[in-house]
């Protein structure tokens, strides 16, 4: 098939975006703007759905590759997709629209400037996952901290200016050294072109540098413990749409980005940095759970649990266990779900009574049902209940991690209890509980767009928690071909 | 036999000084037509260079006193240009303060031929020659605007630190002449042998008069101070036209002579390169003037340009002519943005002023964004690509700590940069400035903005153009 379709995917939120920037921006325009907006993102979500009709699950292969001379023998623009990344694309389309809907009660000023925030950061969003270059996935990398900074920043909460700094800066530090390692690459086999790079192999005495500098920049991103300190000041002052774009797609990146690089590229110094992996993710995973409990404010209980939960992704991945690198991918995928609606959640409580703070809550039960049963539905998948998407990632993940190793298994095992602990407290003071707090009385149900944001998030997660067949057999043979080739040069070594 | 076609631009353009002289002298209130005549003849100039020098192979004149070749056609083309457009965005300026006078645009020309004369020295002399031209010229640019206390002390105190830097340079030469014999760059290489250390002396004391004029750290504590006295439109020219010649010379005084000694002078580079970057990053976080601010940046970005010369190979000075292109781009159009911000006849240069511009004027304040985010090295705009080849070339020599100083550098730099931004975007808005700008002015904001925004696209042609300059 000759049409670009990825390359169309990147480009054409961009070329919304541009249609926003020369319409003016006043009050009468605000619906004509949000509609453009919402057109080309569902575009782009029936399209990626439309490429995932045509993808072909039976190779490990690089499908939809396109392959053009960018700078004139040094980078090619090269992308393409297999089994791990197709899947990140369409959650990328696929929270983007609803992140436009979601916008109608959050942002008062200066609204067609973040629709095209959001839409400008889609396109890189979707570049992240879809270039095979180190070069070009560098630089759509870094790019996305130009409109997540400025999210953060022009439309976020009252230390906004705080959180932008520490996002951007964290974010800028932990990358340079992956640019370094880049070209250091691309000086020591002469190629920065990551198909050839897995045929190449790199040298393994080379290959423990290059791992720390690739991990430094995975590592604030995803974010690990002891570097995830940006996220909750993120998380809480960003915009509910932000928070929503930074928890369910952002923090991605780096999970696929240790599958497709650390992994893919040097097999031999992950296996020796696995014990240093599994120790940072234990201890994520259970101290990132313990303050989770602790916490007044509800979007920053969500921010401390999606770090023990990004804890599982990682220690799932580096077990190097076909269940467990599964897990971690519909462990991603089913956080990128969840954990947006339940931003979504503190967003329309937010809206209502302009407070996050869990004591202003409860005994809202009776006064908002709808919402009630919908938030239901997250806490608990957000837990881990069987019948969600949670559970299928999370059992996956501890399945791998204990025919790997028992101890880190049986830790992390604890970490599924403590997060239990915390949802379940969140839920009981929010939702149930004596009213104490009369204005709540005021509150309104969900209205409409809200509902059906919300729910078209809980179909998918309750779906693939009791049916996950699908998503299993995009990815099944593109890991085992990994893990295969990761053996193999373990072995060789 | 002497080939006079290949000077002819810099025999132009001293004829036409001359000219527009007579000109300002004998017919009254002359300052609009001088102004006009010397944008042609700069224009001019830059389309003869273009025709009679920039396809041949190199060539010597004048005893190999001079030299022609592919990288001093190409910068002197830029030179040419870039006083160009500061030429033409500074009208404005000049008239708010009453000081649209015939010297400003004869000044310029005379400061650019001299820089003509620095990129094609192949000779101490010559080189020294078109150094003094061009400082003697930007000693009065200075202090153009003279009933200003700061303008002239900025004047005066570029003069006497100059004049220290060009006693130094001299010294370094007069070191050089007597223990090679000539001074002339290719009998010197001739005569080198490595042996020679006591030449490091010499190459040391030229090094640091060149690095005054570039302000590379250490000797950068001119810079802040001159470029915020000098009018808006001068420090503009400081801080982008001298860069191009200097660089030039650095080009050539460390590798056609000395290429021998890298040995030598590759430490100091080091050195030099690294300082710069972490001062022009660190220094610039506390300052609340937007020209000192920025000419701590130009410090910074001088070191990333320096850690391409640093490296001893083609590829090398192939990204410092790269990075060097990019940033005069970039500071373009960031005092397009400067010379804009204009309310009843008064400029405003504090960085607060810039407080909340983004709701009154969303098309200035998004240029201003994505020429400071180009700045930082956030891709993919411009100034990314910028850093990403001189860290290619740097990378390739193995020299790993200057590359991850540097790159460390970026983040701090980031900072302050940010800080703009943030002032931009996220604070209260104030008074509105002036919208009457000149539509020259407009179009050096757009160019700079859409080259630094759309230059992802094809960053292969850039390659292309700088790729024949070959020294080594």
């Amino acid at each position: 098939m000759n049409f670009p379709i990825l390359s169309f995917l990147i480009l054409l939120p961009t070329v919304g975006s541009l249609f926003l920037f020369f319409t003016r921006s006043k009050k009468e325009n605000n619906i004509t703007t949000k509609y453009v907006a919402l057109f080309t993102s569902l575009v782009n979500f029936f399209l990626s759905i439309y490429l995932w009709i045509l993808f072909d699950n039976t190779t490990s292969d690089f499908q939809f590759v396109e392959d053009r001379i960018w700078i004139d023998g040094l980078v090619n623009y090269k992308v393409g997709i297999d089994g791990i990344s197709i899947l990140f694309v369409i959650l990328t389309t696929f929270i983007t629209p609803l992140c436009i809907i979601s916008v109608n009660n959050s942002i008062k000023n200066r609204l067609s400037e973040f629709l095209i925030a959001i839409l400008i950061m889609e396109s890189f969003m979707i570049g992240v996952f879809c270039s095979l270059d180190l070069v070009v996935f560098y630089l759509f990398f870094e790019a996305g901290l130009i409109p997540m900074f400025l999210i953060i920043g022009i439309w976020g909460g009252s230390r906004r200016v705080y959180s932008a700094f520490k996002f951007f800066l964290f974010t800028l530090l932990g990358s340079v050294l992956m640019l370094v390692a880049i070209i250091s690459i691309y000086w020591i086999t002469g190629t920065t072109d990551v198909v050839q790079l897995y045929e190449l192999g790199i040298d393994a005495k080379y290959q423990n540098l290059l791992w720390l500098a690739f991990f430094s920049s995975f590592a604030v991103k995803t974010p690990m413990w002891p570097v995830h300190t940006w996220l909750p000041d993120a998380h809480v002052e960003a915009p509910t749409a932000g928070s929503v774009l930074l928890a369910a797609i952002l923090l991605k990146m780096a999970g696929y980005g240790f599958i497709r690089f650390s992994l893919g590229l040097f097999p031999i110094a992950s296996e020796i940095f696995t014990p240093l992996i599994y120790t940072l993710s234990v201890v994520a995973i259970i101290f990132t759970s313990l303050i989770a409990l602790m916490q007044e404010d509800m979007k920053k209980l969500i921010a401390y649990s999606s770090v023990a939960h990004m804890g599982f992704v990682t220690l799932g991945i580096f077990t190097i266990q076909q269940q467990g690198i599964e897990g971690s991918i519909i462990q991603m995928i089913s956080h990128g779900l969840v954990s947006a609606a339940l931003f979504l959640c503190v967003g329309v409580v937010y809206d209502r009574m302009h407070s996050r703070l869990i004591e202003t809550y409860g005994g809202i039960v009776t006064i908002i049902p709808k919402y009630s049963i919908l938030f239901m539905v997250f806490t608990l998948a957000a837990l881990g209940l069987p019948g969600t998407s949670g559970f299928v990632g999370e059992f996956l993940i501890l399945m791998g991690a204990f025919k790997d190793n028992f101890l880190v298994a049986v830790i992390a095992s604890f970490g599924v209890i403590i997060g239990a602990a915390y949802m379940l407290w969140l839920y009981k003071r929010v939702i149930f509980g004596k009213l104490v707090n009369l204005d709540l009385k005021k509150m309104v149900d969900l209205n409409r767009s809200e509902l059906f944001i919300l729910s078209s998030l809980a179909i998918p997660t309750l779906f693939f928690g009791f049916y996950p067949e699908p998503l299993i057999n995009t990815i099944e043979v593109s890991i085992s071909d990994l893990i295969k080739v990761y053996n193999i040069n373990i072995m060789n070594n | 036999m002497i080939n006079l076609e290949l000077i002819f631009p810099e025999i132009f353009l001293s004829l036409s000084i001359m000219f527009l002289l007579i000109i300002g002298v004998f017919k009254k209130e002359s300052s609009r037509i001088i102004q006009n005549l010397s944008l042609i003849v700069l224009l001019v100039t830059a389309v003869i260079t273009f025709n009679e020098t920039i396809g041949i192979e190199k060539r010597y004149l004048f005893k190999e006193s001079v030299v022609i070749d592919y990288l001093s056609s190409f910068m002197k083309i830029m030179t040419l240009l870039a006083a160009f457009i500061v030429l033409v965005i500074s009208s404005n300026y000049l008239r708010t303060f009453k000081i649209f006078k015939i010297e400003y645009p004869i000044l310029i020309l005379s400061s650019v031929l001299g820089m003509m004369i620095m990129i094609g020295s192949n000779d101490l002399i010559v080189f020294y020659m078109g150094l003094e031209l061009q400082s003697l010229a930007l000693y009065v640019l200075a202090t153009f605007n003279r009933d200003q206390l700061k303008s002239s002390e900025a004047g005066l105190k570029y003069f006497v630190l100059s004049a220290l830097s060009s006693g130094l340079l001299l010294y370094g030469c007069s070191l050089i002449y007597g223990f090679t014999g000539s001074t002339n760059f290719n009998i010197i290489s001739n005569q080198l042998s490595s042996e020679d250390y006591v030449l490091t002396f010499g190459i040391v004391f030229v090094l640091v008069g060149l690095a005054f004029k570039i302000s590379a750290v250490p000797f950068h504590m001119w810079a802040p101070d001159v470029y915020e006295g000098s009018p808006t439109s001068v420090t503009l020219f400081f801080t982008i036209v001298p860069k191009i010649a200097a660089l030039t010379v650095f080009i050539r005084f460390l590798y056609v002579p000395f290429l021998n000694l890298i040995d030598q002078w590759q430490m100091i580079l080091v050195f030099l390169s690294i300082a710069s970057m972490l001062f022009g990053a660190i220094a610039a976080i506390g300052q609340t003037n937007l020209k000192r601010l920025v000419a701590y940046s130009s410090i910074g970005h001088v070191g990333y340009a320096l850690a391409g010369l640093a490296t001893g190979s083609n590829e090398g000075i192939q990204s410092s002519v790269i990075y060097i292109t990019i940033y005069i781009l970039m500071n373009l159009g960031l005092f397009s943005c400067l010379l804009m911000m204009k309310r009843n006849n008064e400029y405003y240069e504090e960085i607060e002023d810039l407080s909340g511009l983004s709701k009154n004027h969303p098309l200035i304040s998004i240029s201003f964004l994505i020429i400071l985010f180009s700045l930082a090295g956030i891709p993919p705009l411009a100034g990314f690509f910028a850093k990403f080849y001189i860290f290619k070339s740097v990378l390739e020599q193995s020299m790993y700590f200057l590359a991850i100083v540097g790159l460390l550098s970026t983040v701090i730099a980031a900072f302050y940069y940010l800080r703009i931004i943030k002032i931009i975007y996220f604070d209260k808005e104030k008074e509105k400035y002036d919208t009457d700008h000149s539509l020259w002015l407009k179009f050096s904001l757009t160019f700079s903005t859409l080259f630094i925004l759309a230059y992802f696209i094809f960053p292969s042609q850039l390659i292309e153009f700088v790729s024949r300059i070959n020294i080594i």
